[in-house]
């Protein structure tokens, strides 16, 4: 990497009592880079994402942001980022417009400038015809997006994302992607947490998987399919009381799930050919390609969503 | 020397970010402005009832200086010194909790470059002013009601903004060492028992000693003293005791909010 990353992460670690939710992990973000993390519940993202924003300081380890220490210019560093939290914190006291330019007044913008922006992310956001109402009658939907229009406010060089879609309709999610796709695009640095694979793959172009505080593995989407994974899946459920598990071994990598087993091989057609060859009845027969899905039920032993 | 370090950090423009935003919540409904009269009238009404009514059973009372004046000559300056204690306490007790705890608004604020000592002063700021609103109010009654001259009350007025200053941020470094709403009953009771016995409605010098010593030690004793020597018209180098009194109690009260800020909400 030539240019200076945005974030960079030397052993990072962060505790709580005796408790460790980040268990030195290093990372390098570069400037005009989408940055994922994926894991189960209580993996450490948010705990990191936190630290990235400099609103929590690191037990130990070394970690620079926008070339800066959080530790001395924690406030400099701030009014450079975007900050969307895994949880809503809108104000209630507050209209959906007042939420923007409130906000945009901590970052020390004009009050005409704040104005101005306001209106800009409404339309961004499609909120405009909510503007005058308050927080809390919105759907949560909406109130999602507010909070990530309110982390756009001082056009940040970085805007970190915790779960932005979590709880949303696929309509809304669809529309959030694309309005992050438009950020992007215009070169600001993404850095997101999700739980959806799909998002994950649309939206990043590299990620890393925690675990239990650790990174245990990164890449591209693709990369991470490639190296954890083969190339196709075969979802086979079986009648209740068979069990086909010693039947299947040899047609590929087998890993039976309480409700269906996976199959894991290069050519799904000729798996279920050889499936069928030896005599086994599957009720159902899926043959898909493999997806981060996978690869993070090989990493971590569990689904994503559970 | 702490100012220095002080001028690096803070703000003015992001302190005053912190006070917009509770100018804008103002415009959130009626019930605020409810509370915020109930609070005006409260020392009023004591005033009538006690300086006024039991007034006319005590008859008069003999000042420091010797003078002797009417009875709510005596009370009308310590409810001055409670309405700016209650003005400024009910923003940094109730209203400053809940935004810390329920409202996550702080946790927002914290996320931009506002800091901890920041949000305190912002919220200070706006305690002080309700605090204003109220005493200034207060003084105009006083005045209405021949109970201290203009000129005197254009000379309270400041004092008593350092009495809401002093609450006001001692108030904050106690909301945040709440657990819960239950902790605010203890807050209510304490300002009620400072609101009896600070001197307020008979000199301290008749209390029993070792109440005397008690009372002596509390921030009220110090406000009504301040305000009521003012009032009086009677300046004097004690006055300055006073003041510095409670100007140390800013001190502490804003240092303490500001790290327990941090630490509730920055872990
Ligand atoms: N302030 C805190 N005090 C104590 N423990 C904490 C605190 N914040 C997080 N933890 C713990 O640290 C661990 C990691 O939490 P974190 O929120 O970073 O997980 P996560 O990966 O974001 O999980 P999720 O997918 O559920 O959001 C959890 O076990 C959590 O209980
Ligand atoms: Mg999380």
């Amino acid at each position: 990497m030539s240019e200076q990353p945005l974030i960079r992460a030397r052993g990072l670690v962060k505790r709580f009592g005796d408790f460790t939710a980040v268990d030195g992990i290093d990372l390098e973000v570069a400037p005009g880079e989408a940055f994922g993390f994926l894991g189960p519940n209580g993996a450490g993202k948010s705990s990191t994402m936190r630290m990235i924003g400099c609103v929590s300081m690191p037990t130990s380890g070394e970690l620079r942001i926008l070339g800066m220490d959080p530790a001395r210019d924690g406030a400099r560093i701030r009014g450079r980022l975007g900050v969307c939290p895994q949880l809503d914190n809108l104000d209630p006291d507050l209209s959906v417009r007042e939420n923007l330019t409130t906000y945009a007044r901590y970052f020390g913008m004009s009050r005409a400038r704040a104005r101005a922006r306001a209106e800009e992310l409404l339309d961004f956001v499609q909120l405009r015809d909510r503007a005058a109402s308050r927080v809390e009658p919105l759907s949560g939907g909406m109130k999602r997006r507010l909070t990530i229009a309110r982390a756009m406010v001082n056009d940040p060089d970085l805007v970190l994302l915790d779960e932005p879609t979590t709880g949303l309709d696929p309509q809304a999610r669809h529309l959030l992607w694309e309005r992050l796709f438009r950020l992007r695009q215009r070169g600001t640095t993404l850095v997101l947490t999700t739980h959806y694979m799909d998002e994950a793959e649309q939206l990043c172009d590299r990620l890393v998987v925690m675990d239990g505080g650790r990174i245990v593995a990164e890449g591209s989407p693709r990369s991470l399919i490639g190296t954890y994974c083969t190339p196709e899946v075969v979802e086979l459920r079986f009648p209740d009381g068979v069990d086909p598990a010693g039947g299947l071994e040899g047609i590929g990598r087998v890993d039976p799930l309480p409700d269906r087993v996976l199959l894991y091989t290069g050519d799904g057609d000729a798996a279920v050919a050889e499936v069928h060859r030896r005599g086994l009845v599957p009720s159902s027969v899926l043959v898909r390609r493999s997806s981060l899905e996978d690869v993070f039920l090989k990493l971590t032993g569990r689904t994503l969503v559970d | 020397m702490v100012s220095a370090v002080l001028a690096a950090r803070v703000s003015p423009a992001r302190v005053g970010a912190v006070v917009g935003r509770n100018v804008g919540a103002l415009r959130s409904g009626p019930a605020y402005w409810l509370v915020l009269a109930s609070g005006f009238f409260e020392p009023v009404l004591y005033l009538l009832s006690i300086g006024v009514g039991v007034g006319a059973l005590v008859g008069e009372l003999r000042l420091a200086d010797g003078r002797v004046v009417e009875y709510a000559v005596f009370v009308a300056p310590a409810m001055l010194a409670v309405s700016a204690m209650s003005g400024a306490l009910s923003e940094t007790t109730f209203n400053f909790f809940f935004k810390m705890k329920y409202a996550k608004t702080f946790e927002a604020i914290l996320a931009t470059p506002v800091r901890p000592l920041e949000v305190a002063l912002g919220e200070l700021a706006w305690a002080m002013t309700r605090s204003a609103v109220y005493t200034g109010a207060f003084l105009v009654v006083m005045v209405a009601m021949g109970l201290t001259r203009v000129g005197w009350a254009l000379a309270v007025f400041p004092a008593a903004l350092l009495v809401g200053l002093a609450f006001g941020a001692v108030g904050m470094a106690v909301s945040t060492l709440m657990r819960g709403w239950q902790d605010f009953d203890l807050v209510t009771t304490g300002q009620f028992a400072l609101f009896l016995f600070s001197g307020t409605f008979s000199p301290v010098g008749d209390y029993p000693p070792v109440l005397r010593v008690v009372v002596e030690a509390t921030p009220l004793f110090h406000s009504v003293e301040l305000v009521r020597g003012l009032a009086a018209g009677l300046p004097g180098w004690g006055l300055l005791g006073h003041a510095g009194y409670l100007l140390a109690m800013t001190a502490a009260g804003l240092w303490v909010a500001a790290r327990r800020l941090e630490r509730a909400l920055c872990r």
